[in-house]
């Protein structure tokens, strides 16, 4: 059915609008002209099979699990197809293809419309697929342009009505069958006043549309068909608008479902870790090609990173492994620090204490980081034996990327004698370091694509699907109050229960340390506020507590732990008890 | 692994203790611990000499440039706190001394080059002026107590330097007190007082006019940096003490001089300000340029594309010479570590030496290189077969053309410059303004096929009178400069046209007289005017032959073009031009100016680039669904905008994965399937975020952000 239809569309269209091909020949070249006629019908055929898969899927259940293989098959077809209609339309590189962006769009929406729950977002997807139909209806059937105007003008009113984001799909739907709107895109886009003139020669009738075409096209530039030429000039608008696209409306359309109804628990770390161990990895042979290009390098790494450059890897995938393996083969005889930056209590401060205390065999303290620093680089220029590597996992992590943090890291590698090769993996991550952080770093970047997954990288991190089982803190802490005497325990239990108790508070900042106090001697657990204090201090070493002082000057005192793990926590214990 | 840990971030290894006295030398990294050590280890050495020698270059040339500002800052701080030194009690003095006398600086935006000038600065001024220089930078002194500790902390440092006398924990106590400026003054009386008792055996060798009461420059490294407030405060506080204290403030400016009325507006009026400029950074470059690459002294040479990276990096990411330098050392490096051959590139008399002891593997290189190829097809077939088997003919041929080549460099150069002084007097500069774009359009190809060669000839066939000798002027003092005979002719034939141009100065302005006279004040229409001046120009065009000037003026031209076309072929025409040559450009941008983030998107949009499996190759930016998890999520998370449901994403993400994976979706069996693919999910999103790509937001449940936009 598609394949009879393309030609018959051409053919229409070309019967229809003599007279604005007759304009096109006008101010563009003829190629160019046919070239719109070209996409215009390709995007027609787009559009018509998507309305044709549509109906199907609305015709089906909203059935959870995609039973339809072909909805893959589908997927690849439409972006393929999309593509090339980008690429036809903007000649793109292959790196920023920006204006591939409107018939992706529907593959994702048309994602959402197959997974869809009953919700608010539904009726609006549905009126619009309707309304989408209709206008496709249109570009198939009308046979006038009075006809065409009318119709017109019933989706001028329309638009007011729909949200912004349905507008836009609706321009790119219907600009297959018009030409004009198409037209005067392309010409608002360029300001140019003769082009417009000439064409409001042509018609008066369809002044009005034109009006509509061009509101439309400025509000909704990302779906415009811009001419070869005219591309390169405008990515970065294209992208600038984007943003704004991407972030003005404030309503965003997606659909309610919560993994809650997927039935599907939260995954801990170990499980995950279970699951993942049964996949076996794809490409291995390839991959393991990749990583023995970049083991070929070390050498010149080496080298490199004597003659005063320091080393900064890039590219996606874990480099752990392979930093690893550069220590392992090149380091062994060397003094050198592993810093794994991806550790959440990494900061510089340990950093700059590893190497005071433990390669520098410093036992003393320092008033600041700053000094510390100075200490650091007044021996390292007493003592030109010195050496040190460091290996640095992720020097863009949260915990490092502060800008004190990069100051004293830089610092530290322009140290003549100190070698840092770092691993970066953040896109933003070189927007860390200005012109002064770069001269100090002297990097020199190395692209090292590895494709490895960042098990353990993406470990420590809060994951958004991984639940936080808390089994370390929970053991640590069944450890620690296991060694406490039973008054201790008692003062510990008093404050859980306290902080149970007040979970449900978003304001509980703690529990005072007058009321405390009080519990405690009411419970003769502790006879002066200083034996409780005594108390307090062994749990504050061993991270068990920490206190704040409030807003009128009264200690709080707070477990920071979550409340999870604390409720456990004492089911164990009293389970044991 | 030995390196990951729950409770721990850094790691130290520490070698043994007896293994660690073995040390490698360096040259050992350098043929990736190939067997051809001797030969690696020359290279690496002529690497390194020649390194050193270009870096003392550019470092000379950086103190040469200073030396200027230098001066004229020494002087400015001569003329200020005269009254000061003379002890002078006049009311004059002591109104006028409100004033701080401050010399500001202005440096350029290159920010990064600056330490090294501030650095050459407090030295200076330590050896000739004053032991108590202080340079404070903005972020040690977030507030004025914490300036005035840093300054005083300073100033200590040095007269503790000087005398050496006082004990560590003197300063050490000196840091928990609290300063102040009359803190210092006392201090300042002090020492001045000390100094004057023990002259005789002070260190400093100053001129008399310091030796009593050395003024205390406080060097102020970025004055845009610091808080308005900060400086405010400072400033009025010391202007207190100026009888005490002979102040004297720099600022390092990086931006205009506008931005101290800007920063103080109201302390500026008791600063006595006195402006000093600094070479700006691209006559730096251009200097550096001369002395580095354009010169014989240094065999290594950069090409076309490679210089113009360089040049490219410098003035559109930070104008800094230091890293101009930088990526030069680079591709210096870059040269010796690839080329086999650059064992050859040192000066003419090494590189005798060393063809002579040339092993078979470099020679069969020699043959292999394609500059030597193309010569070879040329010749006759007997001397092909000698070049190609015959080592001892070929080591006398390498010798031939690597002389060939120096002096086809010395010529390249003279004419060049010669080419430059006529270009740079052009309107608009058709060829490039600065020298270095000649030079890159020369390396390029054939300058005399270009677009712009030949309105360039014509341009220079208009030249006046006074340019011309001007432009020969300087082309004679470029021949001059250089002792090679080569272009002697060449040389002696400029000169003669110049003097020609001048004798011709006398005759020329009497012939010029008679020919205007003719033409009297005759009052005439428009038509008639408009026929005269027809007549006029027929008779020019009619009696072409015109002037002696005008025919001497077109030889010049000739001859210039004639130099163009002999001597400034591009280098790629010269036999064993790759000894020298460093044509690695892609491999500067990829190390110095690289692109983190192209590079994760084509590895996520485009995974063939990198894994060459058949199956991962797609026609277009599309992706087969066998692609790495985290490529397929990436894909799936770009149609959406601003909010992304996981739940939607997920599914999306198994019907991908499970058609990749040509499996039954339907089967019951799957569950465990599902759950290992879930588990896929949940990696590839997280590493998603840990890229930076989304983050979890508490708009919607269950959504994600996404933090880029559009379709990158």
């Amino acid at each position: 059915m598609m394949n009879h239809l393309k030609p018959q569309e051409v053919k229409m269209l070309e019967v229809q609008f003599v007279g604005d091909d007759d304009v096109l020949n006008h101010i563009l070249d003829k190629e160019e002209g046919a070239k719109f006629r070209k996409d215009r019908a390709q995007l027609l055929v787009n559009v018509k099979k998507l309305m044709k898969k549509q109906e199907s899927d609305l015709n089906e259940d909203d059935q959870e699990d995609l039973k339809d293989e072909n909805y893959v098959d589908i997927l690849g077809a439409d972006t393929q197809e999309s593509l090339k209609n980008g690429r036809v339309a903007g000649g793109s590189s292959k790196v920023y293809s920006f204006q591939t962006r409107k018939n992706p769009e529907k593959m994702a929406e048309l994602a959402y419309e197959l997974a869809k729950t009953p919700g608010k977002s539904t009726s609006l997807i549905s009126k619009e697929n309707a309304e989408k139909m209709a206008s496709t209806s249109q570009s198939s059937k009308k046979q006038s342009t009075s006809d065409k105007d009318q119709l017109k003008s019933d989706e001028k009113n329309e638009f007011l009505s729909t949200p912004y984001r349905l507008r836009k799909r609706l321009t790119v739907s219907t600009l297959p069958s018009d030409t004009e709107s198409e037209y005067s895109d392309s010409n608002s886009e360029d300001d140019n006043g003769v082009k417009r003139e000439e064409e409001e020669k042509i018609s008066e009738v369809l002044m009005d549309q034109k009006r509509i075409a061009k509101h439309r096209s400025v509000s909704s530039s990302s779906c415009k068909k811009v001419s070869a030429k005219k591309m390169k000039k405008d990515t970065t608008t294209d992208l600038v608008e984007e943003y704004f696209e991407a972030h003005s409306s404030s309503k965003v359309l997606t659909s309610d479902r919560t993994l809650q109804k997927l039935k599907r628990t939260k995954l801990d770390q170990q499980t995950l870790h279970n699951l993942l161990s049964k996949s076996s990895p794809s490409f291995s042979a390839e991959l393991k090609q990749l990583n023995e290009q970049h083991e070929q390098l070390f050498h010149k790494w080496m080298l490199q990173l004597h003659l005063g450059f320091n080393i900064v890897l890039y590219g996606l995938g874990s480099k752990k492994e392979l930093l690893e393996k550069f220590r392992a083969s090149m380091l062994q005889d060397s003094v050198h620090v592993v810093i794994n930056g991806f550790f959440p209590g990494i900061t510089v401060k340990s950093i700059l204490n590893s190497i005071t205390e433990e390669v520098l065999d410093h036992m003393g303290t320092f008033q600041s980081v700053l000094d510390q620093l100075d200490w650091i680089i007044n021996k390292f220029k007493d003592d030109s034996s010195l050496e040190l590597f460091l290996l640095i996992h992720n020097l863009d992590s949260q915990m490092l990327r502060g800008d004190k943090s990069q100051q004293i890291l830089g610092q530290l590698s322009s140290l003549p004698k100190i070698y840092l090769i770092a691993s970066i993996d953040h896109i933003n991550a070189p927007l860390m370091w200005d012109h002064s952080k770069q001269s100090l770093y002297n990097w020199l970047w190395y692209e090292t694509t590895t494709y490895r997954p960042y098990t353990e990288e993406t470990s420590y991190e809060n994951s958004l699907l991984v639940q936080q089982c808390g089994t370390l803190a929970l053991s640590s802490l069944t450890h620690v109050f296991r060694s406490l005497t039973p008054n201790a325990r008692g003062i510990f239990r008093l404050l859980i229960k306290y902080q149970l108790e007040n979970e449900d508070n978003p304001s509980y900042i703690g529990l005072s340390f007058q009321d405390f106090y009080q519990q405690c001697r009411e419970a003769f657990l502790v006879n002066s506020d200083l034996t409780l204090r005594a108390q307090l201090i062994e749990f504050r070493d061993h991270k068990l507590l920490r206190t704040k002082k409030g807003t009128d000057g009264v200690e709080y005192l707070l477990i920071p732990i979550d409340t999870g793990t604390l409720t456990d926590f004492l089911e164990k214990e009293d389970k044991e008890a | 692994m030995a390196t990951s840990s729950v409770s721990k971030g850094c790691f130290v290894f520490k070698p043994d203790f007896k293994r660690k006295k073995v040390s490698f030398p360096l040259a050992d990294y350098f043929n990736e611990g190939a067997s051809l050590s001797e030969d690696s280890k020359l290279r690496f050495d002529t690497c390194q000499l020649l390194w050193q020698q270009m870096k003392s270059e550019a470092e000379e040339l950086q103190e040469e440039l200073n030396k200027n500002l230098f001066d004229n800052l020494i002087e400015f701080l001569g003329k200020s706190h005269l009254e000061f030194r003379k002890k002078s009690t006049n009311w004059n003095y002591q109104i006028k001394s409100r004033e701080i006398p401050a010399a500001a600086i202005v440096l350029g935006v290159n920010v990064t080059d600056h330490d090294l000038i501030f650095k050459g600065l407090t030295e200076m001024l330590k050896d000739t002026v004053t032991p108590y220089v202080v340079s404070l930078q903005a972020k040690e002194c977030p507030d004025v107590k914490h300036l005035l500790q840093k300054l005083a902390s300073q100033l200590m440092g040095c007269c503790v330097d000087i005398e050496s006398t006082e004990e560590e924990n003197v300063q050490s106590s000196q840091r928990k007190m609290h300063y102040s400026m009359a803190f210092l003054s006392t201090w300042y009386r002090s020492i001045t007082k000390k100094i004057d008792s023990e002259s005789v055996n002070k260190k400093i060798t100053s001129s008399s006019q310091w030796k009593e009461s050395p003024p205390i420059v406080i060097i102020l490294k970025d004055i845009e940096s610091f808080s308005t407030k900060v400086l405010q405060d400072f400033i009025i506080i010391s202007s207190q003490y100026l009888h005490e204290l002979p102040i004297v403030l720099v600022f390092g400016i990086a931006t205009s001089p506008i931005i101290i009325h800007r920063l103080l507006p109201q302390a500026v009026s008791s600063l006595c300000i006195e402006l000093l400029q600094s070479l700006s950074c691209k006559e730096h470059l251009a200097k550096l340029l001369d002395k580095l690459l354009l010169t014989t002294r240094f065999p290594f040479k950069l090409n076309e594309k490679a210089l113009q990276i360089l040049t490219n990096i410098f003035l559109y990411h930070d104008f800094s010479v230091q890293n101009f330098i930088k990526g030069l050392q680079l591709a210096i490096l870059e040269h010796f570590y690839s080329q086999p051959l650059s064992i050859l590139c040192c000066d003419l008399p090494e590189a005798k030496r060393r063809i002579y002891s040339l092993s078979e593997d470099q020679c069969e290189s020699i043959r292999r290189l394609p500059s030597f190829m193309r010569y070879v097809e040329k010749q006759t077939p007997e001397k092909q077969v000698a070049s190609l088997t015959n080592e001892r003919f070929l080591k006398e041929e390498t010798l031939r053309f690597l002389e060939e080549l120096h002096i086809y460099h010395e010529n390249f150069f003279l004419v060049l410059r010669c080419f430059h002084a006529f270009m740079s007097s052009l309107p608009k500069y058709p060829l490039g303004r600065q020298i270095r774009e000649l030079y890159c359009a020369c390396l390029e190809k054939n300058i005399w096929e270009s677009q712009e060669y030949e309105p360039v000839l014509q341009l220079l066939r208009m030249l006046a009178k006074d340019e011309l000798i001007a432009i020969l002027q300087k082309c004679v003092e470029v021949f001059k400069s250089c002792p090679g005979k080569q272009l002697g002719s060449t040389a002696e034939k400029l000169q003669e046209f110049l003097a020609q141009f001048q004798s011709l100065e006398e005759s020329n302005e009497e012939e010029n007289g008679s020919g205007s006279q003719q033409k009297g004040f005759q009052k005439t229409d428009l038509y008639h005017l408009q026929k005269s001046l027809l007549e006029m120009k027929e008779l020019r065009s009619s009696n072409k032959k015109q002037t002696k000037f005008e025919v001497r003026r077109d030889r010049v031209v000739d001859l210039v073009d004639n130099l163009v076309r002999k001597y400034l072929s591009p280098p790629d025409t010269q036999t064993l031009y790759e000894v020298v040559y460093f044509t690695g450009a892609h491999m500067l941008r990829e190390h110095l100016n690289a692109a983190p983030r192209i590079a994760l998107h084509t590895a996520l949009n485009n995974p063939y680039h990198y894994l060459k499996n058949q199956a991962l190759k797609s026609e277009d930016d599309s992706i087969p669904n066998v692609a790495p998890d985290i490529c397929i999520a990436y894909k799936l998370h770009l149609e959406c905008s601003r909010l992304i449901n996981l739940v939607d994403w997920s599914e999306a993400f198994a019907t991908v994965v499970t058609a990749a994976e040509e499996m039954d979706p339907n089967s019951t069996a799957s569950e465990e399937i599902k759950e290992i693919i879930h588990a896929r999910f949940i990696r590839a999103v997280s590493e998603l975020e840990l890229l930076g790509f989304i983050k979890p937001t508490k708009q919607k449940t269950d959504h994600v952000a996404r933090l880029t936009w559009g379709g990158c």
